[in-house]
Parts: structure tokens; sequence; C-alpha cells
């Protein structure tokens, strides 16, 4: 299977992630080319419009749309900003780690375009705290770039000047979600904000922000420099362009994986991880991180696009598909993610704070074989409870998803944890 | 320990990046503990209450929302395993077991002579390498278990 590539071209060459060798690969060609052209800030954002880019981050808002929120510059004075969430913490998501260590002038190169289109002050890029070498390579990345002219002062004599900083989190889930995000940024616990207002109005110290996953941002100079007509050649109507598939656990060749949107995943699975791992056959799947329902075997001709998980009732999510084989648990997969979701709540809400401690206690008791009958019920009924819109942001949904997902397809399975009077009294 | 003059001047040119000083509060935080003894220790949390003009409480409350910040002194090394889901899937018990066998640390707990911090993490980002752990802020991949005595033998 060949299909044109883009994202991870360049990490490919020896120290990619240095000026010269960035540069001499086209880094900041892009940028240049919008400079050079005289485009106006507003048709780089109907570029990115018109590319119909589609969020990495998990939800998939459309990038340019997201852009057009911004309020007008002429009638709202305040500062602009822009934080790209670089906290990466979905289960089974680890891609932005890779374009950051490997070609951190493409980030920098599609945030000073998103900085120039919305009219940016400054960019922050907020990165788990655990991201050492990306981090690292980031802020080195930055520091040449604000040596050469490119960061800064007078954008490679454009007379157009924007900071870019680099911020170091310190492991906490929520701090992704985009106002836990913020507030995190601002030096606070990461509470998620209520919404609205929404961060275009109201956003890191009350000013007009905008927050973007890594891999969105990493899309924009291909976008400006190859145009959106050529972007929509790559995946589908509804989700054009190429994006970097994670594939995880029990297959054969673990990896991320560039692909198009659309692109089976079977073909993912199969052709590119090698098939399920020791010869064994497919048991269930993620399709798109640990929030994302999970899909039985028979349902791996799914296209991997936004629409077309939605459609076979998931969500595409972060696009990292974890895969578990026919001997794995998946009672055990959904204690593990319990656990963790009751782990991250912040705990503002009480149906994500008690229904993910609740569910965690439930899923732990039917594993050791203490399930009350009517448990798996109870289970769902909880699930139930904990969304949709029912809380401050979607941890909670994230959280009761992959639950009522793993009961609807593998209810069995969490029946057979409860023991008849029977068994109790043998 | 207390915060030096060094970190302090560090904190000055840390803290204008921000247009308000207190966002430099967490990447602070993270100084001092690799700086000040691999903790966050009371006189660290007042003097960065005075430093950044905010009360104790504040940083503390701060300080105790975020997994990477110990609030009491821990073994010299951290050893984090993850258990979330892909490295489950693929052996992160193992990993975890022979981490405690090596160090003699059960999870959540330093080893005796106080070489040692072992936790259990949750997803680090590296799921496509699973298991993983992480030593000393380093990133070891693709492990397996045997890989753990030798990893940890070798530290100084
Ligand atoms: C609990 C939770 C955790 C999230 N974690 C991340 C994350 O680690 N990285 C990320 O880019 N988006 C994460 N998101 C999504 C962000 O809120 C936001 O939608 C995204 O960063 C927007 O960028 P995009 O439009 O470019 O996708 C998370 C959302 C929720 C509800
Ligand atoms: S839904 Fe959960 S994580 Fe989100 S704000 Fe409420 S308690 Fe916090
Ligand atoms: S699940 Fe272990 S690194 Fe992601």
């Amino acid at each position: 299977m060949t299909h044109e590539t883009y994202l991870l071209d360049r990490s490919k060459l020896a120290d990619s992630h240095t000026l010269e060798v960035a540069r001499a690969d086209g880094a900041y060609g892009a940028l240049q080319k919008v400079f050079e052209s005289s485009m106006s800030p507003e048709s780089v954002v109907g570029e990115v419009k018109k590319s119909g880019l589609r969020g990495r981050g998990g939800a998939g808002f459309p990038t340019g749309l997201k852009w057009s929120f911004m309020p007008n510059h002429e009638t709202d004075s305040r500062t602009r900003y822009m934080a790209v969430n670089a906290d990466e913490s979905e289960p089974g998501t680890c891609k932005d780690r890779i374009l950051m260590r490997e070609d951190p002038h493409c980030l920098i190169e599609g945030c000073l375009i998103a900085a120039f289109a919305m009219r940016l002050d400054a960019v922050y890029i907020y990165v788990r705290g655990e991201y050492r070498l990306p981090y690292d390579r980031m802020q080195a990345a930055l520091d040449e770039a604000r040596a050469a002219g490119i960061v800064g002062d007078n954008i490679l004599g454009s007379g157009y000047s924007c900071e870019i900083h680099m911020h170091k989190g310190a492991g906490a889930y929520i701090c992704g979600e985009e106002t836990g995000l913020m507030e995190s940024l601002e030096g606070k616990r990461g509470h998620p904000r209520p919404k609205p207002p929404f961060p275009a109005g109201f956003g890191l110290w009350g000013q007009p922000t905008t927050v973007n996953n890594v891999e969105s941002i990493f899309n924009v100079p291909f976008i400006l420099a190859r145009g959106a007509d050529w972007f929509r050649t790559m995946g589908t109507e509804t989700s054009p362009g190429n994006f970097l598939c994670g594939i995880s656990g029990h297959v054969e060749r673990p990896g991320v994986y560039e692909v198009p949107l659309g692109i089976s995943a079977r073909t993912i699975l199969e052709d590119l991880a090698g098939g399920i791992w020791k010869g064994r056959s497919l048991k269930a799947w993620f399709p798109g991180g640990s929030s994302t329902g999970v899909l039985p075997a028979d349902m791996l001709d799914t296209s991997m696009d936004h629409d077309s998980v939605k459609a076979a009732g998931s969500m595409f999510g972060t696009g990292a598909m974890i895969i578990l084989d026919e001997t794995a648990s998946v009672v055990r997969s959904a204690l593990v993610l319990a656990r963790f979701y009751e782990h991250e709540s912040c705990g503002q809400c009480s149906q994500c704070r008690e229904g993910t401690e609740w569910q965690e206690q439930i899923i732990n008791r039917l594993l050791s074989g203490q399930g009350k009958s009517g448990d798996v019920e109870l289970l769902v009924d909880l699930s139930k409870g904990m969304f949709p819109g029912k809380t401050i942001c979607a941890l909670s949904d994230a959280a009761a998803i992959p639950v009522l997902a793993a009961i609807k397809y593998f209810r069995e399975e969490f029946e057979a944890c409860i023991s008849s009077p029977e068994e109790i009294l043998a | 320990m207390a915060l030096t003059d060094a970190l302090k001047a560090e904190f000055d040119n840390l803290c204008t990046k921000y247009p308000h000083r207190r966002a430099g509060l967490i990447p602070a935080l993270h100084r001092c503990q690799e700086e000040l003894g691999g903790w966050i220790s009371p006189e660290i949390i007042t003097d960065c209450a005075e430093y950044f003009k905010l009360e104790p409480v504040e940083v503390y409350s701060v300080a105790s929302f975020y997994p990477m910040f110990f609030l009491s002194p821990i073994g010299q090394h951290v050893v984090s395993v993850c258990r979330n889901i892909s490295c489950d899937l693929r052996g992160a018990c193992e990993i975890t077991s022979a981490a405690t066998e090596h160090t003699g640390a059960a999870c959540g707990e330093s080893s005796k002579d106080g070489r040692f911090y072992l936790e259990e993490v949750e997803c680090q980002g590296a799921c496509t390498n699973a298991p993983m752990m992480v030593v000393d802020g380093k990133y070891y991949e693709d492990l397996e278990p045997a890989d753990v005595a030798r990893i940890l033998g070798e530290i100084q």
C-alpha cells in the first residue's frame, strides 16, 4: 500500500531537529511564501478553512473555523494568544511527542503562520512535564530560530513580530482539556472552566485565545506551501489530509504510522502493524484512544475518519488504535481505564468525581470475584448518569463511554464475573 | 533547603515570559524539586509563596494537584512504571514486579536504603513502545522484565 506522505518525511533525515537540516528541507518556506505573496491574515485563515483541516486533539473541530472565532482586532484591542496543546496524555496516544522531538521547526513554523493569521501577540506551547526530550528539542529549536531572526521581532524581515514560549506542565491528564490547560498555564490547579465563555472571547488571563493540538498546527505549513486543493487530495471529503495513527497493544509492529484519513482500520492493523501478535486473532479495538468506545472484531473494516467511526458508534478521537487480542480481558481493560479516570478527575463535578470512583469500585469487585447480581446493570445506570453535558468538561463523558461500549459488546464477560449463589456456596 | 539566590535569579528571567508572574509557579516548582532535594518541602512552599507573592496555602494547593510533585521526601532515584492500557496489555505488571524485586520497594514507597522510590504512573505517551518506565526523568521503552534489573543496576 502506498500513499502520499508529508507529516513524517522530514523526521526521516538525520538531525532533522536542527535548523540547518530543517531549512535545507524547506522549513520556513511556507512562512516566507505568506510574507512574500503579501497574503492578508484573513486569506491565511481562509486557506486553512478551505483545506477542511480538522483538529487532531480529539474533538475533530475544523481548525480554520476555530481561528475565525477570534474577535475582530479593530474592535477588540486586547492581547491575543494561542496555546498549543502538547499535554498528550490520552492513553494510546503518542504522536505529538514524535513531531516535537523530530521536527520542532515545523511546529514553530505552524505557530508563526497561525500567529500571523490570528494577529497573535504570543504563543505558548504547553508540554506535559514528563516529555523532557521533546521539550528540550523544542526549546533548542526556538533558540536557534530566534537567533536566525525567525521568531521574535521583525520575523524574516517582514515587519511582523511574535513571541513563542515553552511551558512545562506537571503530569495531569485534565490539563489537556483546553480550559484546564489555560488554568494550569496561569499557575493554578488544572480545573476546567465552565463554557461559555469560550476561549476565543475569554482565554488565557481573560484575553482572546485559541487552543490547538500539536498535530493540527503541524499540518498548517504544508497547507500554506502546497495549497488547500492539494491537501484535499488526501483523506475524505469531510476529513481531508493525513493523520498519525499510533497503533499499540497486541500487534506485531506497534508504531506511529502516517496514513490518509478514511483508510480502513484493517489496513492499518494488518498491513502496517503486521496483524495481531503471536498468531492470535482480534477480539476488540479502540479506534482513537482510551476515551473512544471499544469496537468488536467484526467492525474492523470501519474507515478511520471522523464521520465513519462516528457512524460505527464510536469516535475518531486522537486516531490512536489500541488492539486487544482474543486472550485479553475486556473487564480488566475496563478496570485499568476506570482507575485512570478516577485518578484524573479534578473533582469539581459530583457526577464525575463520584461516578469514576464507583465505576472503579464496581469493576474491581467484578474482577476480584466479589460481583453481586445486578452489578452490570448498576454500572450501566451509573455510567449513563455521568453524561452528556452534565459536567463542566468532557472527562466524565470520556470515563462513561468506554464502559458502556465494553458492556454493549462484551456483556457476557462482565456477567461471567458474577458468581451464582451455588458457586459461592461451593 | 531554602530557595537560593541563583534560583531566584532564574525565576526572575522565567517570569518575563508571562504577563503575570504567577504563571511561572509550576515551572519554578519543577526547578526547586530538581535542585533542592527531590521534593517540595514546607520551606520551599513558604519561600515560593513569598517569591510569587501568594499565600503558602495557594502554593501548596497547586503543588498537591500535580502528580509530578512530591510533598514528602522520597528515595534518591525515582522509578515510574506505566500501568495504563497499552502497557498493561504488553506486560506492565511484570515490569512492576521486576522493579519491586530489584529495589525492594513496594509501589508508592522508597527502598530501605533510600536509593529508590517506586511508583506506578498513568500513560506517559509512549504507548507504541510499551511496556515502559521512566527513571529519573529518562524514558526506557520496549522493555522486557529482564531489562529492569540491568537498567536499575547501572544507576550510580
Ligand atoms: C479530559 C480531556 C483531555 C484532553 N486532552 C488533550 C490532550 O492531551 N491533547 C490535546 O491536544 N487535546 C486534548 N483534549 C482536547 C482539548 O480540549 C481541545 O479540544 C484540543 O486541544 C483542541 O485542539 P484541536 O482543535 O487542534 O484538536 C482533551 C479533552 C478532554 C475533555
Ligand atoms: S467533568 Fe470531571 S474532570 Fe471535568 S471538571 Fe468536572 S470533575 Fe473535573
Ligand atoms: S499506556 Fe503506557 S505509555 Fe501510554
